[in-house]
């Protein structure tokens, strides 16, 4: 019998503290409700006898003569590689899609360790995604970490609902973390074609602080089953600024000194911890991780999106619905784009300064200086690039968008125009043009 | 074993509070002793951060999940060490010093808590040559015998903590050993106390080795190839340098370069905090490059202390120790010794997290208040000695340091920064607005500085070229005033600059794009050697100065487009490709010379 303790000492926002003995760091408690209800918590901090916990639902409505009883275990993922997919889960880990319990599961720790960097492997393969602006300009690489950078209003979410639908992967693990309950039906609709390789883990807005810090964790855990079996696993995380907040929510319960604009000191190894996770398993599956990072003011030197760019392999900045070319930058790209085709570094560097130049000319024109014929077909270049490959619902193959690039191209310059190679422009130059 | 004993009061994070009965030290190592799901224990390495009374604080090297309290504690006497030894190069070692390859092949692909492997290898054989002889009187640091390491001679040593004089009682004669196998017995001559030494010496890594003769002030530069270091900002033989910017600006692939092409002989890289996938690159790659100087690879001369950001937080404080006192046990041996430490701030922030836990009144950004003096005593740690070895001779050695920081928001007013410049010689800072514009390496050219510069003119003359430092001065003005035009350009638009102020700001973006700019992912670029980066420069200032007389901005901008493209293609030509000499001819042309060979 375990022993069941009826007195709860203190309350302060999602964290409670009580007096028990025998108990583990780490440890998972239930605490009953007066009310009827059930919720979870676990120990993140003894002082002597005093335990201190985190309520997973939060502290309201627990009173100090709450039932509260230590479970001898740490928080787990019931994990089961076949009836997991296509299911839905809070940040518990619980069922939230109104199916029956998951049968046949096994406990995993969440949170578990670090891969050995001595086992790690150099990233070597492309994942695409159908969007040119990641595929040809910013290319995505398996095992890389990267965040979208973006604020509030922009299509994030769409653009992480088509990814999740367009790239080539065995399993995708959404978190939503502080997602907006419309969100989350539109993530529950849009994911339905690709649902049999889909898991969710989701928090909305509206549930409890503490089951948002779990939702990386829980969607980590996961993956990393899958890849250690051979999967190339793709998780998707939004927003990591709401898991961030969490995190200070609960700092600032437990009185920890901030140290910058209210974050916890750890913040940077509590991200670090969850981002490297993604890996390239040698002989066996992977994880990439993509996570919507929120900045709150636009700022990118906000503490958030700051500690996170320390620690991803570069970022996507999603501004104005598109992804910009010039702040976004895929850190691996160079590890692949050797291996696509010939012409994809060249074509790639060219179309990217031809756009350059127009929006420098643009500025030119506004303010009113006169411009050249080489000028206007640069302007109409960057037009062009902004409609046919910058719109996010472009849906292409790799080999495609380089054509494509190309074709640009042609409609508004002769070849030497662009400065490639004559040995690229003569293989590669539309018949038509 | 030692009688005193412990039990766990309160866990927080990865703080442990702990009563104990006995004497406990500052810095000591205790274990904190779960029992896991087998029945099996899993002993935690933690060390003694605070004391007060019958309670100590401690630091877990580990995730703590699991500790309760009561759980027992054994203490260990000894403090946080290092094994040093032969057989630390090419090695790849968390940071506490434990082997990563090892740690897999018995672990699996996850690193588990509790898992301990000790530094040196106990079964590799050396070949030892006694240097000492039966009845010498020897001190700490003078050599007992030499082993071959890599391509070095490894020394041996008197261990470093032992107080005055030993006599040699007995040394082994030359012969296949390992590094538990006794190559000699002293005999203490204050104490009278005999002791039987391996080539295993334990050394507490927060305390500096100092079993030198003197310290010197650092004279000769350590070239790096990256060309805006060497020739403006260069870094001293034994001497600092501070590297912050930004995410993104640079830092690494910087830090990754230097490593490479470096002019030292032992190189550690630090990797504290930072992403595991870089430490990877370095790991696969260095096997397989040439370093021309010796003809073995890079690994051979490199040691990785990876303690990488998702690894435990307080084995990340520890690994910038772990890495400083390998470089200096190299110096010991008269090797010049590089610390590449990227990054300090995660080092910083694990003393943050630290100090928080134990809930010390903070400083600015929280840090605690002894940060500084933390800073300032690592980086005296590097320095240009002077050893006196009875039977090896006179020698020097030196430990150079580069750490990165990352500052929050990029923003160098902030503590990391500000305590670091403060006690380093050099300084490169890496800007946004340089890395947004593509212009590696980002360091910037105006607000960088290095303190070497003047006490080092006569070595750099010797290796570069008599003048070299008047050329970089007068260059280093050229292009700062340039850059002003440029500013004022910005301003009052290109039609109303004079054709002159015009020239000199094209003058100015020239010796960025050609000299300053240097491409690390390019072959040929990214490691010139001495004699071609004195070429470049002496070029870069004749075409600088050269008067062209030009009577048009049009003709002026199209003349430094085509001299900067060719001066870059030139940059990226191997000395041997025929493209070599017909650039460098092209570009005579432009200045009206016939072609100097
Ligand atoms: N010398 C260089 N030549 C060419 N590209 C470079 C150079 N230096 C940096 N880069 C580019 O900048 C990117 C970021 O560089 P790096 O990883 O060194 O940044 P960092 O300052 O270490 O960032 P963080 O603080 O996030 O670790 C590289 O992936 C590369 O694309
Ligand atoms: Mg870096």
């Amino acid at each position: 019998m375990r022993k069941v303790y009826t007195h709860i000492e203190q309350i302060v926002g999602p964290v409670v503290s009580l007096h028990a003995e025998g108990i583990a760091y780490g440890e998972l408690a239930r605490i009953r409700l007066k009310d009827g209800n059930t919720t979870y918590a676990t120990v993140i901090k003894l002082q002597g006898d005093l335990v201190t916990l985190q309520v997973f639902a939060g502290s309201k409505g627990i009173s100090t003569g709450d039932e509260v009883e230590f479970l001898g275990r740490q928080v787990q993922l019931g994990f089961s590689a076949e009836n997991l997919l296509g299911r839905t889960f809070n940040g518990v880990g619980e069922p939230i899609d109104g199916r029956p319990a998951l049968q046949q599961t096994t406990d995993i720790d969440i949170g578990g360790p670090s891969f050995n960097p001595a086992r790690r492997i150099i990233p070597s393969e492309l994942i695409t995604t159908g969007i040119p602006m990641i595929d040809m300009f910013n290319t995505l690489v398996k095992s890389q970490k990267l965040p979208i950078f973006s604020v509030a209003g922009e299509p994030y979410n769409e653009l992480l609902a088509r990814i999740a639908l367009q790239a080539r992967a065995d399993v995708i693990v959404l978190g939503g973390m502080g997602l907006k309950y419309d969100d989350y039906l539109f993530f529950k609709n849009e994911l339905v074609p690709s649902k049999e390789r889909t898991i969710l883990f989701v928090h909305t807005a509206a549930d409890p602080v503490v089951e948002c810090m779990m939702v990386p964790d829980m969607a980590l855990a996961a993956a990393e089953q899958y890849a250690t079996d051979g999967k190339d696993v793709l998780v998707l995380l939004t927003d990591m600024t709401a898991y961030a907040d969490a995190m200070k929510e609960v700092a600032v319960a437990m009185e920890q000194i901030p140290a910058n604009r209210g974050y916890p000191g750890d913040l940077y190894s509590q991200l670090a911890a969850r981002y490297e996770k993604a890996v390239d398993i040698e002989g066996s599956g992977s994880i990439t991780l993509l996570a919507v990072t929120t900045m709150p003011g636009d700022d990118v030197t906000h503490p958030v999106p700051d500690n996170t760019g320390y620690i991803t392999e570069g970022q996507f900045y999603l501004k104005g619905g598109v992804i910009d070319p010039f702040g976004s930058l895929s850190r691996l790209k160079q590890l692949v784009n050797k291996k696509t085709r010939e012409d994809h570094a060249p074509v790639m560097n060219a179309m990217i300064r031809l756009y350059d130049a127009s929006r420098k000319v643009r500025q030119q024109q506004s303010m009113g200086f006169s411009i050249s014929a080489f000028d206007k077909a640069v302007l109409s270049y960057g037009d062009e690039f902004e409609t046919r490959m910058m719109d996010l619902k472009v849906n292409l193959p790799l080999e495609a968008q380089l054509d494509l690039g190309w074709e640009i191209l042609a409609n508004h310059f002769t070849p030497a125009q662009t400065t490639l190679p004559t040995k690229l422009t003569d293989e590669y130059w539309p018949a038509s043009a | 074993m030692s009688d005193k004993q412990g039990k766990v009061l309160g866990v927080s994070g990865n703080m442990v509070s702990v009563n104990f009965t006995g004497d406990v030290r500052m810095n000591e190592v205790a274990y904190i002793v779960l029992s896991g799901d087998d029945g099996e224990a899993i002993r935690l390495k933690a060390e003694v951060i605070r004391i007060r009374g019958r309670e100590c604080d401690m630091q877990v090297f580990e995730d703590t999940r699991g500790i309760r309290v009561g759980t027992p504690v054994e203490f260990t006497d000894e403090l946080l060490a290092i094994e040093l030894g032969p057989g630390l190069l090419t090695m790849t070692y968390d940071g506490l010093g434990n082997p990563l390859d090892a740690l897999a092949n018995k672990c699996g692909f996850f690193l588990q808590r509790g898992v301990y492997l000790p530094t040196l290898d106990r079964e590799r054989v050396w070949a030892w040559t006694p240097v000492a002889r039966i009845g010498q009187r020897l001190k700490a640091g003078d050599a007992l015998g030499t082993v071959p390491e890599s391509m070095y001679t490894h020394r041996v040593m008197v261990p470093f903590g032992i107080v005055g004089a030993v006599e040699v009682l007995d040394v082994a004669p030359p012969g296949e050993m390992t590094v538990a196998q006794t190559v000699a017995k002293v005999k203490l001559v204050e104490t009278g106390e005999i002791r039987e030494l391996n080539m295993v010496m334990p050394w507490a890594v927060k305390r500096p080795i100092n079993a030198y003769a003197e310290r010197l002030l650092p004279e000769t530069p350590l070239t790096t190839r990256i060309r805006i270091v060497d020739a403006f900002f260069p870094v001293a033989e034994g001497g600092t340098a501070c590297v912050p910017g930004p995410f993104g600006s640079g830092k690494t692939v910087f830090q990754q370069g230097v490593s490479k092409f470096a002019e030292a002989d032992v190189v550690i890289v630090a990797a504290c905090g930072e992403r595991a996938g870089e430490v990877v690159e370095t790991l696969r790659e260095f096997p397989e490059l040439i370093d021309p100087r010796t003809g073995k690879s890079l690994m051979e001369r490199t040691i990785i202390i990876c303690n990488t950001s998702s690894m435990p937080v307080a084995a990340r404080e520890a690994s910038v120790y772990t890495a400083v006192t390998l470089a200096e046990y190299y110096r010991q041996m008269g090797l010049r010794a590089l610390l590449l430490a990227d990054s300090t701030s995660r080092w910083a922030q694990a003393l943050r997290e630290m100090s928080g836990r134990l809930e010390e009144i903070p400083g600015e950004e929280a840090f605690p208040a002894y940060l500084s003096s933390l800073i300032a005593a690592f980086y005296e740690r590097a320095g240009l000695v002077r050893l006196e070895d009875p039977n090896l001779g006179t020698t020097k050695g030196s430990v150079t340091t580069i750490g990165t920081v990352s500052p929050a928001g990029g923003n160098f007013e902030e503590p990391v920064t500000q305590s670091t410049l403060a006690v380093v010689g050099c300084f490169l800072g890496l800007t946004y607005a340089r890395s947004y514009a593509k212009r590696f390496p980002a360091i910037s050219p105006i607000d960088s500085w290095s303190k070497y510069i003047e006490r080092m003119r006569p070595s750099l003359e010797k290796i570069y070229y008599p003048g070299w430092v008047d050329t970089v001065k007068r260059l280093g003005g050229y292009y700062a005033a340039g850059q002003r035009v440029g500013d004022q350009m910005k301003v009052v638009g290109e039609e109303d600059l004079s054709l002159s102020d015009f020239v000199h700001y094209l003058g100015a973006e020239f010796i960025d794009a050609v000299f300053l700019q240097q491409n690390a992912f390019n072959p040929i670029d990214a490691s010139p050697e001495a004699a071609r980066t004195s070429l470049s420069l002496q070029l870069t200032a004749r075409i600088v100065d050269h008067d062209f007389g030009f009577t048009s901005k049009v003709e002026a901008r199209d003349t430094f487009t085509e001299l900067t493209a060719n001066f870059r293609d030139w940059n990226i030509t191997a000395t041997d490709a025929p493209e070599y000499q017909q650039l460098l001819d092209r570009m005579e042309a432009r200045l009206g010379g016939a072609a100097q060979a």
